[in-house]
């Protein structure tokens, strides 16, 4: 099994950390929603309709994902989400990033100086390789190893 | 990506710290998508950010930073309807609380909005493009939108130019007057993957069809043969009503920015198959998948028996002839069942200047107010975003407000019958 990818770096840096993993979608809104209304200190996906995701702490995480999908507002909610500290440590796309997540990643980074390493174009290969909670390494040449 | 100089001096913050933060925003954005440079907008950007929600505080600390800094966008821009409406709507206490603790930014984010270039206290809805609004562009304008189904219904029944653009980014290159070049505003982006065949016996309902066709091709750019034999023979106001409806449900039900309909939408008329990628994919939709579509909407109430309590019509905005339309049809269908007034409280929306132009008919706003059917100009999915407003059941002719609520959708016939008390089975003409 490969243990180390490649993706292109959107928003450089170099991290460690434990993933979560998704074969649907992230909704951005339906996920960090009720925990920002609540003003909770971890956010806790509330998206019922990800299987994968609902319910599990996202704040600090590696999120491992195809994209992101909803609202158009998406990409504020990732800012929020930042600014209140509740933001995830990285996100994976498998596939292409989508604008929503573009947004998101490049208004916390300008806007907020919060830098949530992000790569996208991982392929499904990836996608079916990471499991929840392995440990990943992030490396800032878009390099991905799996630790276990 | 290539800059002017002006870009690189606005970027290097040699026109102040907050513009260059903005272009660097979008600059940066763009180049994810392989955009070479920026170019000029033909028409007002449109924004989806019309709530005040509480939880958005860093979009309210940027929105004073721009306006301390004087910066506004190019041009007046329209925005997506208000998520309350105290005057039209009944909220009980407990209803109130909650909106005020979830909306409490309202009145502080629309004052926001008018310092940032907000066309008029009016502009809020998601068909800006009808002309009682005046937000109207044209085949071949460029345009920064982010509302997905006013990006739709400009990109294909209009022709016009626009990504399917993430809040902020919309406004922000409505400051600028430019947008990132790259996807829909291409004309290699503009090609379609997908070939649909409609092979039904008779014209599906718009919303259906385009929940079909969304779901199936998702964000891919679908070419449809066979609606044009339904549609080709129509008034152009009731093709325009019945795409932006199928547009809508195809960008929410998937997330379809662009779609060509054979002899019908501006780009099909003039290129027709030349439009079809190299590499396109078929997939042809007769009465079964309709029907298949239609029956795999899960029952999202608390209490699946509930009976309708509430009916929502009109997400995206009703256009002026819809509004006539549903009028004089409930009024006919009252008159036929001998009922006085509607079995189920409903609201029809409609953009604010859309509302007073149908005002201006006392003889119509008297049939509407006669049969105790509410007009509105909220927005119906915010709406519903109350926890407690969504325990309430809820029918809708919206596919739309069916995938992001617990509203249940009907058919325009059965929901008029619903209501009015009628023959469940019977159709509208």
């Amino acid at each position: 099994m490969k243990k180390e990818f490649k993706g292109r770096p959107v928003i450089k840096g170099n991290l460690t950390g434990t993933c979560l993993v998704s074969k649907a979608g992230l909704n951005l809104l339906a996920s960090f929603q009720k925990s920002l209304l609540k003003k909770e200190k971890k956010a806790i996906c509330s998206d019922q309709d990800n299987k994968d995701l609902y319910k599990k702490e996202l704040t600090g995480k590696i999120i491992c994902v195809p994209q992101t999908i909803g609202s158009t507002t998406g990409g504020l909610v990732i800012q929020t989400a930042a600014k209140a500290g509740l933001a995830p440590a990285a996100f994976l796309f498998s596939e292409h990033i989508d604008s929503l997540a573009a947004a998101g990643v490049v208004l916390s980074n300008v806007w907020t100086n919060i830098k949530i390493i992000t790569l996208d174009n991982l392929g499904n290969e990836f996608l079916n390789t990471v499991k929840e909670g392995m440990t990943l390494e992030i490396r800032e040449d878009g390099t991905i190893l799996i630790k276990e | 990506m290539e800059l002017t100089k002006e870009e690189r001096e606005m970027i290097e913050g040699k026109h102040g710290k907050t513009l260059a933060k903005v272009i660097r925003t979008v600059v940066e954005y763009g180049t994810l998508f392989g955009a070479k440079r920026l170019i000029p907008l033909d028409k007002p950007v449109h924004l989806v950010t019309s709530f005040g929600v509480s939880i958005l505080k860093p979009v309210y600390n940027m929105m004073n930073e721009l306006i301390e800094n004087g910066l506004h966008t190019v041009l007046p821009f329209t925005v997506d309807p208000r998520p309350l409406d105290h005057k039209n709507i009944h909220y009980n206490l407990p209803e109130r609380l909650v909106f005020k603790i979830m909306y409490g930014k309202q009145k502080y984010y629309e004052k926001q909005l008018m310092k940032i270039g907000l066309k008029d206290d009016n502009a809020f809805t998601c068909t800006c493009y009808h002309k009682e609004i005046g937000n109207i562009p044209e085949k071949g304008d460029i345009l920064a939108w982010a509302e997905s189904s006013a990006v739709v219904y400009a990109n294909s029944v209009i022709g016009a130019r626009t990504n399917r653009n993430s809040a902020i980014i919309d406004l922000f290159s409505g400051i600028l007057g430019k947008t990132p070049e790259f996807g829909f505003l291409t004309n290699e982006g503009r090609k379609a993957k997908w070939l649909i065949e409609l092979k039904t016996t008779e014209l599906p309902p718009a919303q259906v069809l385009g929940s079909t066709i969304g779901l199936k091709v998702i964000e891919e750019v679908p070419y449809i043969k066979g609606l044009d034999k339904f549609l080709k023979d129509r008034p152009q106001d009731d093709i325009n009503d019945y795409l932006k409806d199928m547009g809508a449900a195809s960008a929410s039900n998937g997330a379809v920015g662009l779609f060509h309909v054979e002899n019908i939408t501006p780009e099909a008329v003039d290129e027709g198959e030349k439009l079809l990628s190299r590499d396109f994919k078929m997939y042809s939709i007769d009465d079964a998948k309709i029907k298949q579509t239609r029956s795999s909407y899960p029952n999202m109430y608390k209490n699946p028996e509930a009976n309708p309590r509430l009916c929502f019509i009109g997400c995206p905005h009703l256009s002026l002839q819809q509004l006539n339309k549903w009028t004089n049809e409930i009024s006919e269908a009252l008159q036929k069942t001998g009922r006085r007034k509607i079995k189920i409280k409903t609201i029809l929306t409609a953009a604010p200047d859309v509302v007073r132009k149908f005002k201006e008919n006392k003889h119509q706003l008297m049939k509407l107010k006669k049969n105790l059917v509410r007009l509105s100009s909220v927005c119906p999915l915010m709406n519903m975003n109350n926890p407690l407003f969504s325990k309430k059941a809820v029918i809708t002719n919206s596919n739309k407000l069916r995938m992001y609520s617990t509203a249940k959708y009907y058919d325009d016939h059965e929901i008029l019958n619903l209501i009015t008390g009628g023959d469940k089975d019977e159709k509208r003409i």
